[in-house]
């Protein structure tokens, strides 16, 4: 295995800039990973090296022409459901099978533009639905720690790659926790900016309130940098935020001192695993021989998060997802009239995932059921929102775990969905309130199984949040730890 | 008019509203998963709604104008290309009118 393969973004731009190795040679030692580990882990559900190398090689004539950038020749990896244009974007779904974007989401132009090199497309949920990444019609990916184990989700395949060296970073999407829980599961270190922070133009939308492109990496500071590339507003996305880009590098300091960590009882009362629990305590201790202090804070309403997002993310999927019709693209199944043609098709396109939440969003906004569920989940929106507005005026950020247990085994929880939905307590909040959060590793259970320690803080301040997890992974070891594949060729 | 069932989905009709074909095994499967979803979800009745405005959307959002400007747009060609047996650079579906 080439040494290349484990190097961060910040290292490999060093070595690329001192022309120790050029981006092509980037690009062929993580292919030969990707072929050494992926019939295992089996992250990826499209790789084109040639095309691959052939953006490398463009990036390197860039460089060898004098131009810089943190993420030039950098290759990302990207989450099946953000279109690039000439790649499927299938949504890990049987029914965008043949499916070719024409056209990039803005975030991937962004990519592009900074010279980064768009290699492979990773699984997920199928339409970003599910914890575990076993909702995907393409392949069930495994957790590169414990291979009988889920990687999460539904950035699974983002989260897997990144965590089994077969990617540098990658880019997920997060609607209710689905870069945050993965990167906790894997041991690596996931984003999700506030919401309105990215363009959601070309992402392909499952909630709309709450879809945010987030990022995969192994550091903080390639996260933080990666940001840089894909954040600022854009006209193609009338919910993009018109606020100021800061430096977020310029977060990267090492200094806590003073900052104050909001700490929540009730996160940890949701029947948190008790190595879990221990294990993000010890993080915030950590912080406070840091410099930082911990301010006891409540959040009483986190108890109705996991019903108000199950009403809300359904009900605004079941319109997103009406797209999926068969008629201008996908795996249509023909029929004599149109609608029997609608029918059929999204009968055999979509899995059971997908169709349970379609007929829930679909109910919620039904006539006469509206009021009794969309409004009133609404409203308990609106008290989560309130929360987080009384905790952030007590703190910087808020730290609670990512989920309550480390990876569960492959089909453990896959035929009930409540306990699947209610896993993603910890992480919902965020989402329902329009926030930013940050997971990064912060322990193993002793199973050997990674645990993450969530870092929540308001829509646009992602700045404390990598200032803290940058501090916390710069003083810890949680983040260079490896995990063994076993029978992965050498 | 009748109270709705706030219990029990319809999941055949609901099924129906949503354009989506399914069989016995998934009806029946539908319907006690579902109905599990719902009786978890009404813990929302417990709360307090007094004075709460429901939010639809994290941030305020306002509309967004632009000029009206003729702008380039997506290939035909290319967009058209995902459309299943599209006929002279047509998306084709069956009779819809007599």
């Amino acid at each position: 295995m080439s040494e290349l393969v484990k190097k961060s973004v910040g290292e490999l731009q060093g070595l690329m800039v001192s022309g120790a190795c050029s981006s092509r040679d980037v690009v062929s030692a993580l292919a030969a990973r990707i072929e050494a580990v992926d019939p295992l882990v089996k992250a990826y559900v499209e790789v084109n090296v040639e095309d691959a190398l052939a953006q490398a090689d463009a990036a390197d004539r860039r460089r060898a022409a004098g131009e810089k950038g943190a993420l030039l020749g950098i290759p990302v990896a990207i989450k099946d459901l953000l279109n690039v244009k000439g790649q499927s974007c299938r949504c890990a779904s049987k029914l965008l099978e043949g499916y070719v974007s024409p056209y990039d989401a803005t975030c991937v132009a962004k990519l592009r533009e900074a010279g980064a090199v768009l290699f492979g497309r990773v699984n997920m949920d199928e339409f970003a639905m599910g914890a575990s990444t076993e909702n995907s019609a393409l392949a069930v990916t495994r957790n590169p720690w414990d291979l009988d184990r889920v990687p999460g989700g539904s950035s699974g395949g983002s989260a897997a790659a990144v965590a089994a060296d077969s990617a540098v970073v990658s880019l997920g999407s997060d609607t209710g926790g689905s870069v945050r829980q993965p990167a906790a599961f894997c041991g690596c270190v996931g984003l999700k900016p506030g919401y309105g922070r990215v363009s959601r133009f070309g992402l392909t939308a499952f909630a709309s309130s709450l879809d945010q492109v987030g990022v995969l990496s192994k550091s903080v500071a390639d996260a933080a940098s990666t940001l840089q590339v894909i954040a600022g507003h854009d006209a193609r996305d009338t919910t993009s935020a018109r606020v100021a880009v800061p430096d977020f590098g310029a977060a990267l300091t090492g200094e806590v001192k003073g900052m104050r960590i909001g700490l929540a009882e009730e996160f940890f009362g949701v029947g948190v695993d008790p190595e879990v629990e221990a294990a993000v305590r010890a993080a915030v201790d950590h912080l406070v021989s840091l410099g930082a202090e911990v301010v006891p804070v409540s959040f009483p309403h986190l108890k109705y998060a996991v019903p108000a997002y199950y009403i809300i993310a359904p009900a605004e999927a079941s319109a997103n997802l009406a797209r999926f019709d068969g008629v201008r693209y996908g795996a249509r199944r023909d029929a004599e009239d149109p609608v029997e043609l609608m029918r059929r098709t999204r009968e055999a396109g979509f899995g059971p995932e997908v169709k349970r939440r379609i007929l829930l969003g679909t109910y919620v906004l039904s006539s006469g059921y509206y009021d009794a569920y969309y409004v009133k989940a609404l409203k308990a929106r609106a008290l989560i929102q309130r929360d987080f507005g009384t905790v952030f005026a007590q703190c910087d950020v808020l730290a609670t775990p990512v989920a309550p247990t480390a990876a569960f085994r492959i089909g453990e929880e896959v035929d009930d969905p409540l306990t699947m939905y209610k896993g993603d307590i910890c992480t919902i909040p965020t989402n329902l309130a329009g926030g930013s959060g940050l997971s990064v590793p912060c322990g193993f259970t002793s199973g050997g199984l990674p645990v993450g320690l969530q870092l929540l803080a308001p829509a646009f301040d992602e700045v404390s949040l990598l200032r803290a997890g940058h501090a916390f992974e710069s003083t810890t070891e949680w983040h260079t730890r490896k995990p063994v594949i076993e029978g992965a060729r050498a | 008019m009748n109270t709705p069932d706030t219990d029990h989905i319809d999941v055949r009709y609901v099924a129906k509203l949503a354009r989506i074909d399914l069989d016995e095994a998934e009806v029946t499967a539908l319907q006690s998963q579902l109905d599990e979803v719902l009786a978890f979800v009404h813990q929302l009745d417990e709360l307090d709604f007094e004075g709460v405005e429901p939010l639809s959307h994290p941030h305020p959002l306002e509309n967004v104008f632009r000029e009206d400007v003729v702008e380039a747009s997506l290939e035909h060609e290319e967009m058209i290309r995902n459309a299943p047996g599209a006929v002279q650079q047509l998306v084709r579906v069956p009779q819809m009118i007599e």
